[in-house]
């Protein structure tokens, strides 16, 4: 696991993310286009707010579904979103 | 014959695209516009509130990408209204333009809207050619803008219609968004409709061009992997299957013309069908129970070779409006598809252009000079056509 769990990431300024109603899901909006995130990916973007830390993500999460060890599935997904430049690291 | 009102037919989705052309309008004159010819035919804009209206209606039904386009959309006084009314909407908003119009001031009003995007066109990657084809002196304003527009934080696109003219200019037209930071490079090899159709000859590339500039553009997308997404899409003229184009009719792009027009693509105007206005009826009307979106929606109006192709549900046939201008029917396999009887027409045809560019680089002097899109020629097109009729 390579990512610093102390770090707090943000939402990239050239994306947005929002619930869409219509879709029933979390979206990532960029320019001229749009993905439409699965509903463990929404819980986990939804919570990249420039506040939390990755630690806290993931406690925050654990706590909501009354799980353990989502650590995993957490990081995997931050991973994915940090490569596609959707979240980046909060200075 | 045709009405909006027919039965809606099973499993349409919901738009996730309104590109809204606010006015044909524009201080550009590109040759390759994919406005109609007819431009000068579109004087009725629609309003404020109409567009305002229109936006709702499209959020509504799930709608969240919009583009404000043209046109230049830069000519319309009430853009930064639209822009707010559309960030509020929850549209993800994005601002299609030359930059012709813009300055400092303007980027800025826009920011504080809610502007999400900007894609700034240019022309070519030197100050000459990029203002004989765009017809106005635009070059080093087009540059000041990017800047602005990195300045301010949006991601900007930066877009260049390929063609000709300007494909050998390729890596200089790479290094220069490059230096401008573009976070997006659309290279948009030009399509032949409207303006662009009439100028083939003098806009299609060869296929050593091409070979070249495909070349260069890989090299680039690797170069700047990470740091700018680089599109090139080669013209379909050259290829052998064609376009998905839309994504399938009436699935996800509604476009509205500015007189209010609502339409499957915005070169489906051209077709013998009648499309509804929005001055008319509710978006949702229009999407889900008009004939014109319902007309090409499924696989039941293919015909052969498309109806029993095991590709159809990949590519849709193509595009109607290609099939209708290169056959005369818009049910017909899109040509660019080897597996159309009208293939050849098309072979041949690129073949001829290319022979014709091979000559014209001998000369000095241009043997067919490019028709500029302005409301002048379009008003010669639309007597012409009356003439004939």
């Amino acid at each position: 696991m390579s990512l610093d769990k102390t770090i707090v990431p943000e939402v990239a300024p050239t994306f947005r993310v929002q619930w869409e109603e219509v879709q029933d899901c979390w979206v990532v909006l960029y320019p001229e286009g749009m993905v439409k995130l699965s509903g463990s990916a929404g819980e986990i973007m939804k919570r990249v707010d420039g506040n939390m830390s990755i630690d806290e993500i993931i406690t925050d999460i654990e706590t909501a579904f009354s799980e353990t060890n989502l650590e995993d599935d957490v990081i995997k997904f931050l991973e994915v979103a940090y490569d596609n430049g959707w979240i980046r690291n909060k200075k | 014959m045709i009405t909006a009102g027919s039965e809606t037919k099973n499993d349409v989705k919901p738009p996730l695209w309104l590109l809204a052309e606010l006015t044909y309008r524009c201080p550009l004159q590109c040759p390759y516009c994919s406005n109609p010819v007819e431009i000068a035919k579109y004087q009725n804009e629609l309003s404020t509130e109409d567009w305002v209206r229109v936006m709702q209606q499209a959020r509504k039904m799930g709608a969240t990408q919009l583009g404000f386009s043209g046109g230049e959309p830069l000519v319309r006084k009430d853009l930064e209204e639209l822009i707010q009314e559309a960030r509020h909407l929850g549209y993800y908003t994005n601002l299609i333009t030359s930059g012709v119009g813009m300055d400092e001031e303007r980027v800025k009003r826009f920011k504080d809207a809610g502007l999400d995007h900007i894609q700034i066109s240019f022309q070519a990657s030197d100050e000459e050619l990029n203002n004989f084809i765009g017809g106005t002196k635009s070059f080093q304003h087009k540059k000041e803008m990017a800047r602005v527009v990195k300045e301010y934080e949006y991601p900007m696109v930066l877009n260049i219609v390929i063609h000709r003219k300007n494909i050998d200019q390729i890596r200089d037209i790479l290094e220069m968004t490059v230096e401008l930071n573009a976070d997006y490079v659309e290279l948009a090899s030009t399509q032949y409709y409207g303006w662009s159709r009439i100028n083939v000859d003098q806009l299609l590339p060869t296929r050593e061009q091409l070979a070249n500039a495909e070349k260069v553009a890989k090299e680039y997308q690797e170069r700047m992997k990470g740091k700018s997404k680089i599109i090139y899409v080669i013209p379909d003229y050259f290829e052998n299957r064609p376009k998905p184009c839309m994504n399938g009719w009436g699935a996800i792009f509604l476009t509205i013309a500015p007189d209010g027009t609502a339409l499957p693509c915005h070169e489906a105007g051209q077709l013998p069908i009648e499309f509804p206005n929005v001055r008319d009826y509710s978006v949702s009307d229009i999407w889900n129970t008009s004939d014109g979106f319902n007309h090409f929606r499924g696989f039941d109006w293919m015909v052969e070779p498309c109806r029993s192709c095991p590709e159809k549900e990949k590519d849709f046939g193509g595009c109607r409006c290609q099939a209708f201008m290169l056959t005369g029917d818009a049910r017909n396999a899109d040509p660019v598809c080897d597996k159309s009887p009208h293939h050849q027409k098309l072979i041949d045809d690129v073949e001829r252009i290319g022979e014709l560019a091979k000559e014209e680089a001998k000369k000095p002097v241009e043997a067919k000079p490019l028709v500029f899109r302005n409301m002048k020629n379009s008003k010669n097109f639309i007597s012409e056509e009356k003439e004939t009729a």
